[in-house]
């Protein structure tokens, strides 16, 4: 039996000052699959996917890309497999929209291998892809967040790689962009794992993995995960699925719980 | 923009030669005892094998050894200074940082003045090696201050790695100046202190076959790793998700700064604020990519250093300024502007 592995994590844990932020995470990407990490505020979403990415070396337990420890292949090699969108990246360089999402490119780019049509179109393409395509000479400090954010996915989207790690990039984005985000996601073959808060959003993922205080308490296909009990013991709200009377996937009701 | 149109903006590279050598005539035409401009002229293609006009000896010897001499190695340290500190805030993400500021200047000092009086030889390669040591301790020492002050990053790391600057700088002067109350004599301890603050008077040919392989190597490290300076634009972490080694990048890029600085101050002290004034000028005119801000750099802090080696020249008749001075004129109230600016975000 041959099976394609792309992102393997088996037993990772991090321990910072003696507290443990991930214990004994265990997690193995299927090629293609949109992963949603959900989990309350400092559940450990963030460092996971920095871990994933090679950015956070865990203390204990081992990451695999294709197969091979993280650790031992160069970062230019990792870039060129996974890319990522940090929750909060910013700069205080003037530079255009265009500019930014070029950045994307840089794993691809050597003495050997300069700037080409190809990379060109990368760049036309992710701007166009989060609807950016007006803005490319916009100066990035006049940028609104939300557009900041859509500017972000388009660098991440430029770097034209099998992984996409997305830190909760519906961040600050109005409706239509957040829809327009997972729309985006659900439609490329890339496989994706998304940091998310929004239950509605996970339940468009092939598979959610939630987890508490730095521990995987879920995984698995979202209906089965989401169970309102499930979400009432880690989120503390009171939820309820309502079937949707427009037909498709159904929505919660949140209450406090009291 | 699209960066088939910044090649066609960088056009003006071509014009960098020719630029360069206007700076260095003029650096050479204009001293404290004047001399003709034909004069200049006819020494220079004299010496180039140009024409074989009659020339005075004292006139020949004061242009092609004293003042063309001194202007080359102007221009070769303006470019360093300039580069050094360009790099330095491309990786910090500092806009701020500067090799005088970060009290690199101020550790080189201390280990060239170290290995002179302790006699380990005043050969400019003795006082080098010292300087790098020397700038290198006082850069670490910098670092690790700033880190256990819990800020590298972000809006309070860059004033927080400022303020461990002016910790290092102090501490190395200090050092400095202990050295040279213990061990060196009045006459050698006059000659320090007014070195120490920036002074090319002392520059003859043989300091350009430093300073010259010292400003090229720089500059091809620096241009080698433009791909990799923009990477930085929103952080290490990005700079590393994008595929960058973040950790040799820096240890090399920093030691190549380190190198540019202490050569420069072990040929002519240190001399402060070129590292912020040129970058930050050439960021206004060109843009913070550095495929154009890198050779922009380059040539404005090679122009900017000669032109303040004239200033301090002329600027009091009969008397030579430290060229430190005129830089520190130019750069504090820059300086000052970069701080309300940022202030300001
Ligand atoms: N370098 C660090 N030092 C100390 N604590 C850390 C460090 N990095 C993360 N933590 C802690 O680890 C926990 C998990 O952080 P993480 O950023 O992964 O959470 P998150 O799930 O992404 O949260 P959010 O929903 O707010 O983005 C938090 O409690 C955070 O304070
Ligand atoms: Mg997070």
């Amino acid at each position: 039996m041959s099976v394609t592995r792309i992102l393997d994590l088996i037993g990772v844990s991090r321990i910072v000052g003696g507290q443990s932020i991930l214990s004994d995470i265990n997690l193995s990407l299927i090629p293609g699959e949109k992963l949603g990490l959900i989990g309350p505020n400092g559940s450990g979403k963030s460092t996971l996917l920095g871990i994933m990415a090679g950015l956070i070396k865990p203390q204990s337990g081992e990451v695999y890309l294709g197969g091979k420890p993280i650790r031992d292949i160069r970062r230019r090699q990792i870039a060129q497999q996974i890319a990522c969108v940090a929750q909060h990246a910013d700069t205080s360089d003037r530079l255009t929209v265009r500019e930014a999402v070029e950045l994307g490119r840089t794993p691809w780019l050597s003495a050997l291998r300069p700037w080409g049509d190809e990379d060109e179109e990368a760049v036309t393409c992710a701007l166009d892809v989060v609807g950016m395509g007006n803005f490319s000479s916009r100066d990035w400090s006049t940028l609104s967040g939300g557009e900041r954010q859509r500017v972000q996915v388009a660098r991440a989207y430029a770097q034209s790689t099998p992984v996409l790690l997305l830190d909760e990039p519906t961040n600050h984005l109005d409706i239509h962009h957040q829809i327009s985000i997972l729309d985006l996601v659900e439609r490329l073959s890339s496989t994706i794992v998304i940091a998310l808060h929004d239950m509605h959003h996970a339940l468009r993922c092939d598979r959610v993995m939630v987890m508490e205080q730095g521990r995987c308490v879920a995984l698995g296909s979202p209906l089965d995960v989401l169970t309102p009990k499930l979400i009432s013991e880690i989120f503390r709200v009171n939820a309820q699925l309502v079937p949707n009377p427009a037909g498709g996937r159904p929505v919660f009701s949140f209450q406090s719980l009291t | 923009m699209n960066q088939g149109s910044a090649a066609s903006k960088m056009k003006w590279v071509w014009f960098s030669p020719i630029i360069l050598a206007a700076a260095l005539l003029f650096g050479t035409a204009i001293g404290e005892t004047r001399i003709p401009f034909s004069t200049v002229v006819d020494v220079l293609s004299f010496k180039l094998g140009l024409s074989g006009a009659e020339i005075d000896v004292v006139d020949m010897s004061v242009i092609w050894n004293y003042r063309l001499a001194r202007a080359v190695v102007a221009a070769c340290g303006g470019a360093s200074l300039a580069l050094s500190g360009l790099i330095l805030q491309a990786l910090l993400r500092n806009p701020l940082a500067e090799p005088y500021l970060l009290g690199i200047s101020a550790g080189a000092s201390a280990g060239a003045v170290s290995v002179t009086v302790a006699g380990l030889g005043a050969g400019l390669v003795s006082m080098s090696a010292g300087a790098f040591v020397g700038g290198l301790t006082a850069f670490a020492f910098v670092a690790l201050l700033a880190q256990a002050a819990g800020g590298s990053t972000g809006a309070r790391g860059a004033g927080v790695i400022i303020l461990a600057g002016i910790a290092g700088s102090q501490m190395f002067n200090a050092l400095t100046a202990l050295i040279i109350a213990q061990s060196a004599s009045a006459e050698q301890a006059r000659g320090i202190m007014f070195w120490l603050l920036g002074n090319l008077s002392g520059i003859r040919w043989p300091d350009t076959w430093l300073a010259i392989p010292m400003a090229v190597l720089g500059l091809g490290v620096t241009l080698w790793h433009l791909r990799a300076l923009d990477a930085f634009t929103f952080g290490a972490d990005s700079a590393a998700s994008i595929g960058i080694d973040v950790r040799r990048t820096q240890a090399l890029l920093i030691g190549v700064a380190t190198l540019m600085t202490a050569l420069m101050v072990s040929m002519a002290g240190a001399i402060g604020f070129v590292g912020l004034v040129v970058p930050h000028a050439m960021r206004i005119l060109v843009g913070s990519r550095h495929s154009r801000l890198v050779p922009a750099t380059a040539i404005a802090g090679a122009v900017f250093l000669v032109a303040s080696d004239v200033v301090s020249r002329i600027a009091l008749p009969g008397q030579v300024l430290p060229i430190g001075v005129v830089t520190a004129l130019v750069g504090a109230p820059v300086f000052a502007i970069i701080m309300i600016k940022g202030r300001k975000r």
